[in-house]
């Protein structure tokens, strides 16, 4: 896996692609990010921050009933949506804070599209007493007005984007640009395993604690590895925590579910291993939506989290080897997986998360039952409640 | 064919400081643009850069933003401008080097090697792609040098020693960018310029140019002095935004004023 890593590639894509103005700041991260990793009393403050702050490990629940239900292989859940704030987010966001903080940075950015890492930005810029502003699309902070409103709580600016699709895409953007125009004292806390070299590597070694979880509560639990695990893909930052320690296992299927909105084969759709080519864009050689002109798609997806129109390049280098698949999974997909594991567990999954159960409903029944599903749900879904109510014609405003 | 295959980058810079203009390619719509062109190099310009319309221009404040927002929703294609660029050429109407500005996609994803050779083909001198920076250079520096097409590469004023590395292989010329942040007019540029060129020298001889908030003639000349040659974009694309098809003659008296501030006191006729 060395090999892969150098100049931060991971085979062709990664890279270093952005404004010069940037360069000395990523390298000035990187050299940080080398100083620290290893460094005990770093690796101590971030281990007591996850334990204490965070609530990790997250539980690895035993979904029975789903299970006994989808009648085939044994489905296990990883509970990200029990840690604080309720999703993933809080891993990378503590540990790039602390990072900051170390750097002599006093002020955090960062983009949002669900909203979920803008409030694990503004929760942990709180804590640690960092100045926080964040920037999401306009139509996002429509469909996500509560989130708009915890951050606010929080102490953090929010910044309504109003430029090209008002969503993900743009958000980033925008915090691209606010970071060119205000470097010394800020740190701009990537939310996901995107954008150059560091923060794809960076990002991934502070999630990589939920795979690392999964693998030692399934051997206590079963004794064994699971079959396959999976998880939702956006960015993909949760995925990659998820896989990541499993990359060597070769038995172990590794199963990213993408966001095909209205279909992959229609242009209402985000998913982007069934319908991207390679492209060079926010900071990295990947694969993106886009037109014969290389222009950017407008993706489209009812989740304002994987409505992204790249993908880490770490997991565009694992598909293309083979190691990982992925999966297109539609609106409608979703909010029936949504909705069946609210009434079947008693647990409401983000909107994001239940793309991958999504595709575990699809798997598991045609898997033997002594197979074994770990699915990662990333996130809770409160958020998702008032726009899931609208999908099915309730007016209900959160 | 012309001899426009003979026009390069460094003619910019054979009769005193350089007025280097900037507009965004296609808008309000391509014809404007075909005219611009010529009307530019009237006015004065010594280089011109095109800028090809992206949908997410990072480097780029609102004006610019809005003018790829434009361009793009009037149909501007990379196969357009460079159909536009060589009419211009042939025409024998713009002399002067011109250069494209874009991002690093719309030209991986064209093709390399078919975008640098069609570059060639129809007069482009050279590219100046924001999000490749020196670390990225071997993206399209292979197929740029096999078609005589120099990729301008930028120095910031976050750069500090990074300066004279990127110098020493600099090409055509160098893109002093003189402000933090993105492209857009700025009330003052508070970057020491002085030092910036300072290290460039050391490194190479080759001309630097200031670019990034510059509108006000006072602006280009103050910049110019310090320096080979002024830049000026948003300052120029508000203008075609204002006036949209009737922009040309408004922009010739705007890139006149500029040239007559960075080339000294005495009127240039037009």
């Amino acid at each position: 896996m060395e090999d892969k890593e150098m100049k931060g590639r991971f085979g062709e894509y990664g890279g270093q692609y952005i404004p010069e103005t940037l360069m000395n700041a990523v390298n000035e991260l990187e050299e940080a990010y080398n100083k620290y990793k290893d460094d005990p009393e770093f690796v101590k403050e971030l281990d007591d921050l996850m334990k204490n702050y965070a609530g990790r490990p997250s539980l690895l629940y035993e979904a029975k009933k789903m299970t006994e239900d989808l009648g085939g292989a044994k489905i296990y859940l990883k509970r990200e949506d029990l840690n604080h704030t309720g999703a993933h987010k809080i891993n990378n966001v503590l540990g790039q804070c602390l990072l900051a903080k170390k750097m002599g940075k006093t002020r955090a950015i960062a983009e949002t599209g669900a909203g979920q890492h803008g409030v694990a930005t503004a929760t942990v810029a709180a804590l640690m007493g960092l100045e926080c502003e964040i920037f999401m699309g306009k139509l996002d902070t429509e469909r996500q007005a509560l989130n708009v409103y915890r951050m606010k709580l929080l102490g953090a600016k929010v910044n309504a984007i109003e430029t090209g699709t008002k969503t993900l895409k743009d958000a980033v953007n925008a915090a691209m640009r606010e970071w060119t125009s205000r470097i010394s004292d800020t740190h701009y806390v990537l939310g996901s395993v995107m954008g150059p070299h560091p923060f794809p590597t960076i990002v991934r070694d502070f999630q990589k604690c939920i795979g690392e979880e999964i693998k030692a509560q399934m051997i206590e639990k079963e004794g064994r590895l699971p079959d396959v695990v999976m998880a939702c893909v956006g960015g993909g930052s949760n995925a990659i925590g998820t896989f990541y320690d499993f990359i060597g296992d070769k038995e172990v299927e590794l199963i990213g579910c993408e966001a095909a909105g209205e279909g992959a084969d229609t242009p209402r759709t985000a998913a982007t291993l069934a319908t991207g080519k390679v492209g060079i864009f926010h900071g990295m050689k990947s694969l993106f939506c886009q037109d014969e002109y290389g222009q950017i798609a407008p993706v489209y997806s009812i989740s304002a989290g994987l409505d992204y129109p790249g993908i880490g390049p770490e997991h565009a280098w694992l598909n293309e080897i083979g190691r990982a698949k992925y999966v297109p999974i539609t609106d409608e997909e979703a909010v029936d997986a949504f909705e069946y594991l609210s009434r079947t567990e008693g647990i409401i999954p983000a909107i994001e998360s239940s793309h991958a159960l999504a595709y575990a409903m699809k798997l598991a029944p045609t898997m033997d039952k002594n197979k074994i599903i770990v699915v990662t749900v990333s996130g809770r879904g409160d958020k998702d409640v008032a726009a899931i109510a609208r999908y099915r014609g309730e007016q209900i405003y959160d | 064919m012309t001899d426009y295959k003979n026009i390069k980058i460094s003619d910019a810079f054979n009769h005193g400081k350089a007025m280097i203009a900037f507009v965004t390619g296609g808008d309000p719509d391509l014809e404007t643009t075909e005219k611009l062109l010529p009307a530019m190099q009237k006015a004065g310009a010594d280089l011109i850069e095109i800028g090809i319309p992206f949908s997410d221009p990072i480097a780029e404040g609102p004006v610019i933003q809005d003018a790829n927002e434009r361009a793009l929703a009037k149909g501007c294609t990379t196969d357009h401008l460079f159909d536009m660029v060589k009419r211009v050429r042939e025409s024998g109407k713009v002399t002067v080097p011109m250069v494209f500005l874009t991002y690093a996609n719309p030209i991986y994803t064209y093709g390399k090697e078919r975008f640098m050779s069609k570059c060639q083909e129809c007069g482009i001198n050279g590219v100046i792609v924001p999000d490749i920076p020196f670390e990225e250079k071997e993206e399209f520096l292979p197929e740029a040098t096999k078609y005589g097409v120099d990729i301008i590469s930028m120095i910031a004023p976050t750069s500090d020693e990074r300066i004279i590395k990127i110098a020493k292989e600099a090409t055509g010329f160098l893109y002093v960018v003189s402000s933090l942040g993105v492209t857009g007019v700025r009330t003052q540029i508070t970057s020491d310029i002085g030092s910036m060129i300072e290290l460039v020298r050391k490194a190479s001889d080759i001309p630097a140019a200031v670019g990034f908030g510059i509108s006000t003639p006072e602006q280009a000349k103050k910049m110019a002095e310090t320096s080979d040659g002024s830049i000026v974009g948003s300052a120029i694309v508000k203008i075609v935004a204002k006036y949209g098809k009737d922009c040309i003659p408004y922009v010739q008296e705007y890139i006149r004023s500029l040239n007559e501030a960075i080339k000294g006191t005495e009127k240039i006729s037009a």
